[in-house]
């Protein structure tokens, strides 16, 4: 029985892998550079220093405020406005007098009457370690997911899995470098959800491909991986988009602080669509898996036989 | 087929109902209130309720209602003038045994409440309010303990005339001996007598040996610090009037503050950090200030302190007393509207004082106000602790008559700084000096507006997926839409019920749980449909697509599971929040996509012969 005789679109995801590799090794190149070139615009949870949110009641005049900054001799301060003109961020890198007295002298400086909407201060010591604890965060997620799949699987998905994720996390990553976005605390949340997201994506994947190989007599493994990637197709595409739509609400509504965080998620959803289709699976085809590697152990097998 | 037996749904509606009545809480509103408390050791009790009824009813103050919930009491108000004018009230009517905080309280009806209905509890950056990180500076309380290890090894060896000099270096104790004989009849001494000090390694010589303090007595100095700036911290706290205030160690030599609704921050930020303490010493008189400084030489049992504004004097170094034996402050004007401290000593300082000023009636005396800070500074890209000790005198005046333990000081510049000096001195001073390492305050505006978008796109995202599904899959949408609404309540009701904080990256855990809960549903759909393609038998293809579904979405989900409680245990702040959610957003989908949407199926499909699956 074929696919196309139960009306399931048959698309050669397999056959085209090529242009994919040529397609994702653009994009590594492209984030790596940029990564290396300019790096990330790392926000102050990472690099330290001073964040005042200011609310004014008509359209702040950010040339007063700057020059108020500079003639009380703030070095290196950042005034822009955030969300509307009525509001007003101001950032000041880690300087001599980097306390958390700070933020309290500059908004007495700047007078009465102003709503203070958020301060947020971070000592030098602080950034540098929530910098390292946020790459560990991320390489312990990677070490878990590693042996979780080693351990349900076989150590090419293992592979595959890991291929996946550092791909979609590179891209991501290099899309904010890019662009040059504030990278900050919920960004990195972001980025780790992503690790969440694209793995789940891949897992179901990977299911069915190692269903498929049980199923079939087929040995040859590339009609049987395609096979699995277009039956799982739709529920890719559904989940995807379910998730986009949350994802742009929470864009668009979800407000300033939570916008980055947002587009993080919608980028790593995309491209961890794209690489549970593409890298994963070619991944593991790569690395040669056959049908030997899918039978289950001894003890498998029991527990398959006792199964009504 | 496809049928599920009745207490299968019976505990489904069951387990439904339990969770909906917990997530209830959430809908009731909140009060305007204030939360009167007991400080320290104190409970407040039946008997304080009514005083404090009495005592608006009074001042003619209508209140909605007054209850004791928890060892606090709870007056509620319709509106927020009489809330800060009976505030106003409470705080002068009310000893400094109580904490009175102004308070949001939720009104949820006593039935709920009685079977213990919470709200959940919304996180600074919802509510407003502020977060510090305070950093104990423990080279200081090394210091201080070597210090202390100083005197006891001196006064140790003294006794038996053991030693010839001793001395501090770095983190060592260097004694220098006569004999070879005294050095080893030292060292049998110090083991016996002050196991806490260790000989060093490589610093033993002929004549010298080093000690340095144990790494045990190092690390219980370094707790005992840490503790006593905690409950010092807490006076503070209580002091300043806030509402459920969160004060708990983090780490080893850290501590994290958190002020729900506290508006002044700059105030919060100068009392909580501020290492300040008074000493009172008579003023040399014999000896010329000026004569001192143009010599270079001070005269011996003297030194040279300045005023604010820069004034030198000669004071005496032995110390009267000082903030250590003041048990009682309070701020007021004195009779010349000039800002003054009255001061209540404990009896050996009232002693010690007494005895002063019945010696030198006609003399003066100083009170000097001392302040440590310390400061991480960047230093060629390097953070530097840097440590200044300020000590200036606030006023030096003449001894009018004898007084002991009740007296009052003046000389501070401001109402502020009186009010600032007396709050320090009531509650105790820090054994270590601390420094804020991070603040984050979130403005009550902003808290608004961050709950309004955070509901809003909650809304919105769960709305377009509800349309989406039912679109897509019809009937069995609509299914997932029940189920993914239960899915929802759920999320809701396990954050009251554990009183985990919801913060916004909280809910922009649920908002992605929303997104992601339907996969389950969607796995399975899909699988339906597969199965009926190739097979006509529709309640097998029901049961069939479940069942195969089923280990797929275990794997995703328990995957996604390790990534989120790896988030849960190495994040902080924000990414925590964003875990919590995530976590019980996964375990409760899988109830609800997988159970619930099952057991609904089953009772629209189950058993019955179907031609056509709306699907």
């Amino acid at each position: 029985m074929s696919l196309r005789s139960l009306n399931i679109p048959v698309i050669d995801f397999v056959g085209k892998r090529k242009i994919a590799l040529i397609f994702s090794a653009m994009l590594l190149i492209a984030s790596i550079a940029s990564l290396g070139l300019q790096g990330l615009k790392f926000g102050i949870d990472f690099t330290g220093g001073t964040l005042i949110e200011l609310g004014y009641e008509k359209t702040a005049d950010l040339e007063n405020i700057r020059t108020k900054l500079a003639e009380a001799e703030y070095e290196g301060a950042n005034v822009q406005y955030f969300g509307s003109d009525t509001e007003v961020l101001i950032q000041l890198e880690p300087q001599a007098t980097s306390s958390a007295k700070l933020s309290s002298s500059i908004i007495r400086m700047l007078g009465d009457g102003i709503d203070v909407r958020r301060v947020e201060f971070v000592g030098p010591k602080v950034g540098e370690e929530l910098t390292n604890d946020g790459g560990l965060a991320m390489l312990y997620a990677l070490i878990g997911i590693l042996i979780y799949v080693a351990f349900r699987f076989e150590y090419r998905f293992a592979l595959g899995s890991i291929a996946a994720i550092v791909h979609d996390v590179i891209i991501t990553l290099g899309v904010f470098s890019i662009l040059q976005i504030e990278f900050d605390l919920t960004v990195l949340a972001a980025i780790l959800a992503v690790i969440g997201y694209s793995l789940n994506d891949t897992i179901v994947v990977f299911d069915r491909i190692r269903e498929n190989f049980l199923a079939t007599r087929h040995v040859e493994p590339e009609p049987i991986v395609n096979e699995a990637l277009n039956q799982t197709l739709s529920r890719t595409i559904m989940t995807s988009l379910t998730t986009l739509l949350v994802l742009l609400a929470l864009f668009y509504l979800g407000g300033e602080v939570i916008n980055s965080f947002a587009g993080a998620l919608i980028v790593g959803v995309v491209i961890g669509t794209y690489s549970s289709i593409y890298v994963a699976s070619s991944m593991i085809l790569a690395l040669g898996i056959s049908k030997e590697d899918m039978l289950p152990s001894e003890k498998e097998k029991k527990e398959i036989d006792a199964r009504p | 087929m496809n049928h599920y037996a009745a207490w299968k749904n019976i505990l489904i509606v069951f387990f439904l109902f339990i969770l909906g009545l917990f997530a209830l809480p959430n809908l009731y509103g909140s009060d305007l209130a204030i939360q009167i408390s007991g400080s320290g050791n104190y409970d407040v009790s039946q008997r304080d309720l009514d005083k404090i009824k009495d005592t608006l009813s009074d001042s003619g103050v209508g209140f909605k209602s007054i209850s004791l919930e928890d060892k606090n009491v709870l007056v509620r108000f319709n509106d927020s003038q009489t809330q800060l004018s009976s505030k106003a009230i409470l705080k002068d009517s009310l000893t400094r045994n109580y904490v009175v905080a102004l308070n949001l309280a939720p009104s949820i009806p006593q039935w709920l409440s009685g079977i213990g209905g919470k709200a959940m509890s919304l996180g600074l950056d919802l509510r407003g309010g502020v977060h510090f990180l305070l950093e104990v500076d423990m080279n200081a309380v090394t210091t201080m303990a070597l210090d202390r290890y100083y005197n006891e090894l001196r006064a140790e060896l003294r006794k038996d005339k053991l030693y010839k000099k001793i001395r501090k270096e770095d983190n060592l104790l260097l004694v220098s001996f006569k004999s070879e004989e005294l050095k080893n009849e030292a060292k049998k001494v110090i083991k016996n007598d002050l196991p806490d000090l260790v000989i060093a390694e490589g610093t033993e010589q002929e004549l010298e040996l080093g000690f340095e303090i144990s790494a045990t007595a190092q690390a219980d100095a370094k707790l005992g610090a840490l503790k006593q700036n905690i409950t010092t911290l807490r006076n503070r706290v209580n002091e300043l009037g806030v509402a459920e205030p969160i004060i708990q160690q983090q780490g080893t030599e850290r501590i994290v503050v958190q002020l729900p609704g506290v508006q002044d921050t700059a105030r919060a930020k100068e009392i909580l950090g501020a290492v300040a303490t008074i000493e009172f010493r008579m003023v040399d008189e014999k000896n010329d200030v000026q004569t001192a400084i143009q010599s270079g030489k001070t005269p011996t049992g003297s030194k040279i302190y300045k005023f604010k504004d820069g004034r030198p004097l000669l004071l005496k170094t032995n110390v009267i007393t000082t903030g250590e034996n003041i048990v009682d402050a309070s701020s007021s004007m004195d009779e010349n509207n000039q800002p003054s401290v009255s001061i209540v000593l404990d009896s050996s300082g009232g002693r010690s004082m007494l005895d002063t000023t019945k010696e030198f009636l006609g003399y003066r005396m100083a009170v000097v106000f001392i302040e440590n800070q310390v400061e991480t500074v960047m230093e060629d890209g390097v953070a530097v602790k840097k440590r200044t000790k300020t000590q200036d005198i606030i006023n030096a005046a003449t001894i009018q008559g004898t007084f002991s333990n009740r007296f009052q000081i003046t000389g501070l510049d401001s109402a502020r700084e009186a009010t600032n000096l007396a709050l320090l001195l009531r509650a105790g001073s820090l054994s270590a000096p601390v420094e804020i390492i991070e603040e984050r305050t979130i403005g009550p505006s902003l808290g608004a507006d961050n709950i309004q978008k955070g509901l809003i796109s909650v809304l919105v995202g769960f709305a377009l997926v509800l349309i989406f599904m039912a679109w897509r899959y019809r009937v069995f949408g609509l299914v997932a839409n029940l189920a993914l609404t239960l899915n929802l309540i759920t999320i809701i009701s396990i954050l009251s019920l554990i009183q985990a904080t919801l913060t916004l990256p909280g809910i922009a855990g649920i908002v992605l749980t929303v997104g992601m809960a339907v996969d389950a549903n969607v796995l399975i759909f899909e699988r339906i449909k597969e199965e009926m393609r190739s097979s006509k038998n529709i309640q097998k293809a029901i049961s069939s697509g479940y069942e195969k579904a089923l280990l797929t979405i275990a794997d995703a989900n328990i995957t996604t599971l390790i990534a989120s409680i790896v988030l849960f245990s190495f994040g902080t702040g924000p990414i925590k929040g964003f875990a919590v959610t995530l976590t019980i957003g996964i375990i409760t989908s899988m109830f609800t996509a997988i159970i619930v949407s099952r057991a609904i199926i089953n009772l629209i499909y189950g058993g019955k012969k179907v031609e056509e699956l709306a699907i």
